[in-house]
């Protein structure tokens, strides 16, 4: 279903342009991250890819259209999690996607070995700590087999501890073939976790590069100030 | 002052006894309610739930009207009932006039907008919550809906005690469509006017305290079931 296209993506809202005429290609394999600062509408590009917001201009493109949405799953910065347990969770989103009710067990039980909460899988999951329920809610995506994972700030409100547990998770997946795409305003985690750049300022998509291009050489004034820390936290 | 101290003694006699003239009134009352908050609920949550994921023409005067409806007089209901199933009125061939059936359908009408309009604040709050997760998730209306009222279960036991509650204590609707007929269609509240019309206070009380009690029991049984959700479950 990649590479997914953007072309002069625009959204509006109250009469407010929020996204800008952006126009961008994410193909397969590099993860992408979404950099810029508070207000710079990262979230909402990203609701905008996975469908969850419509676009008020432009087009969204996904290669072979056709139950593109299946294949994607969402992160949100704050997880929503079910009033049952852990694998219930998991198991929930399974069942939507139309996996067998003997299948669902199963594979919920190995994602939240994978991500280590196996011994939580019984705990009724909103009791949970808040890393722990960032985990689950990864391993929720995850157990989907997504093609594409879009990740909303993950870590924001988490401490660091769990911020590095939620960070070898999303290698993990990457690992094992899905897409990335997540947005954060944290530098030190776009360079730990970012094959590619999607610099976004006020709405306009300001640079489009690799990482290491992106924190060595900046093109744009808003980047260089962004990485020397300097721009307001619109 | 002694006449009062009398009746008290006179109706905890009755109902350390099980006077079976009492036990008869509180059957029947039961049953009553029970079968009208069950037919309410059946029909009253899914109808909030639906109310509350779905977006349509008119939503917003339905939900007025759903909340003013809670405020319905019970004898406005009865007399509407009582018309509609009179002989000469719509569904007189029925024959369940001044039946326990005509008492069941007269609580129903009068309690199914407070489940209803209820049911649907809770779901839509929780909704607002949940709308992104479930989205993604590849939920549509319906599931979105199911899953909702499941995890908003311990909100909706109170909603549906308290319709149980209201049913229980009215007077007006069963008085008008059930005759309180001795025997047929007797029950607490009707008993209660009656025999203190005609001055017998032993009876009257002792129903009075039986339905202080079963509110009050109801309402603790409510209280204690959601507190012990929210510490289990979050």
């Amino acid at each position: 279903m990649l590479p997914l296209e953007l072309r002069e993506v625009s959204f509006a809202t109250n009469g407010k342009r929020i996204i800008d005429a952006v126009s961008a290609e994410v193909v397969a394999g590099p993860r992408t991250v979404i950099l810029g600062p508070n207000g710079a509408g990262k979230s909402v590009l990203m609701r905008l890819c996975h469908g969850l917001l419509r676009p008020t201009a432009g087009r969204i493109v996904w290669c072979g259209a056709n139950g593109a949405r299946a294949r994607q799953a969402m992160v949100f910065q704050r997880p929503v999690m079910l009033r049952r347990s852990a694998l219930a969770n998991v198991a929930y989103g399974l069942k939507l996607a139309g996996l067998p009710r003997g299948e669902r067990v199963l594979r919920a039980e190995d994602v939240l070995e994978a991500v280590g909460l196996a011994h939580l899988a019984g705990r009724a999951a909103r009791v949970l700590s808040g890393g722990e329920q960032q985990r689950l809610a990864l391993a929720r995506a995850w157990a989907l087999n997504p093609e594409v994972l879009f990740l909303d700030e993950p870590t924001a409100n988490l401490d660091p501890g769990a911020t590095r547990d939620i960070e070898n998770i999303i290698g993990q997946i990457h690992a094992s073939g899905t897409k990335i795409i997540m947005t954060t305003h944290n530098l030190g985690q776009a360079r730990r976790l970012a094959d590619e750049i999607l610099f976004l300022y006020q709405g306009r998509l300001v640079e489009h590069t690799p990482v290491e291009r992106f924190f060595r050489q900046p093109a744009s004034n808003e980047a260089a100030a962004f990485l020397r820390e300097e721009l307001p936290w619109a | 002052m002694s006449e009062i101290t009398q009746a008290f003694a006179a109706a905890a006699a009755m109902i350390a006894g099980l006077d079976a003239k009492l036990v008869e009134i509180v059957t029947l009352s039961l049953r009553v309610s029970l079968a009208a908050v069950l037919i309410a609920s059946v029909i009253g949550l899914p109808l909030g739930a639906a109310v509350a994921v779905n977006r349509f023409a008119g939503r917003r005067p339905l939900i007025v009207v759903l909340n003013a409806l809670m405020g319905l007089p019970p004898v406005v209901v009865g007399l509407v009932v009582y018309l509609m199933l009179s002989r000469a009125g719509p569904l007189g061939e029925l024959g369940i006039l001044f039946t326990p059936a005509a008492m069941v359908v007269a609580q129903t009408i009068l309690i199914l907008p407070i489940v209803a309009a209820l049911s649907r604040q809770v779901v839509e709050d929780a909704w607002e919550e949940y709308r992104e997760q479930l989205r993604s998730l590849g939920a549509g209306p319906a599931q979105s809906a199911v899953t909702l009222l499941w995890d908003t279960r311990y909100s909706l036991v109170t909603i549906v005690l308290a319709g149980f509650g209201r049913a229980a204590a009215e007077v007006g609707a069963v008085m008008i469509v059930g005759g309180n007929i001795d025997g047929v269609t007797r029950v607490m509240t009707t008993a209660i006017a009656l025999e203190t019309s005609k001055g017998d206070l032993p009876l009257a009380l002792g129903l009075g305290v039986i339905l202080l009690a079963l509110v009050l029991a109801l309402n603790a049984a409510a209280y204690w079931v959601k507190e012990a959700a929210q510490r289990r479950l979050g």
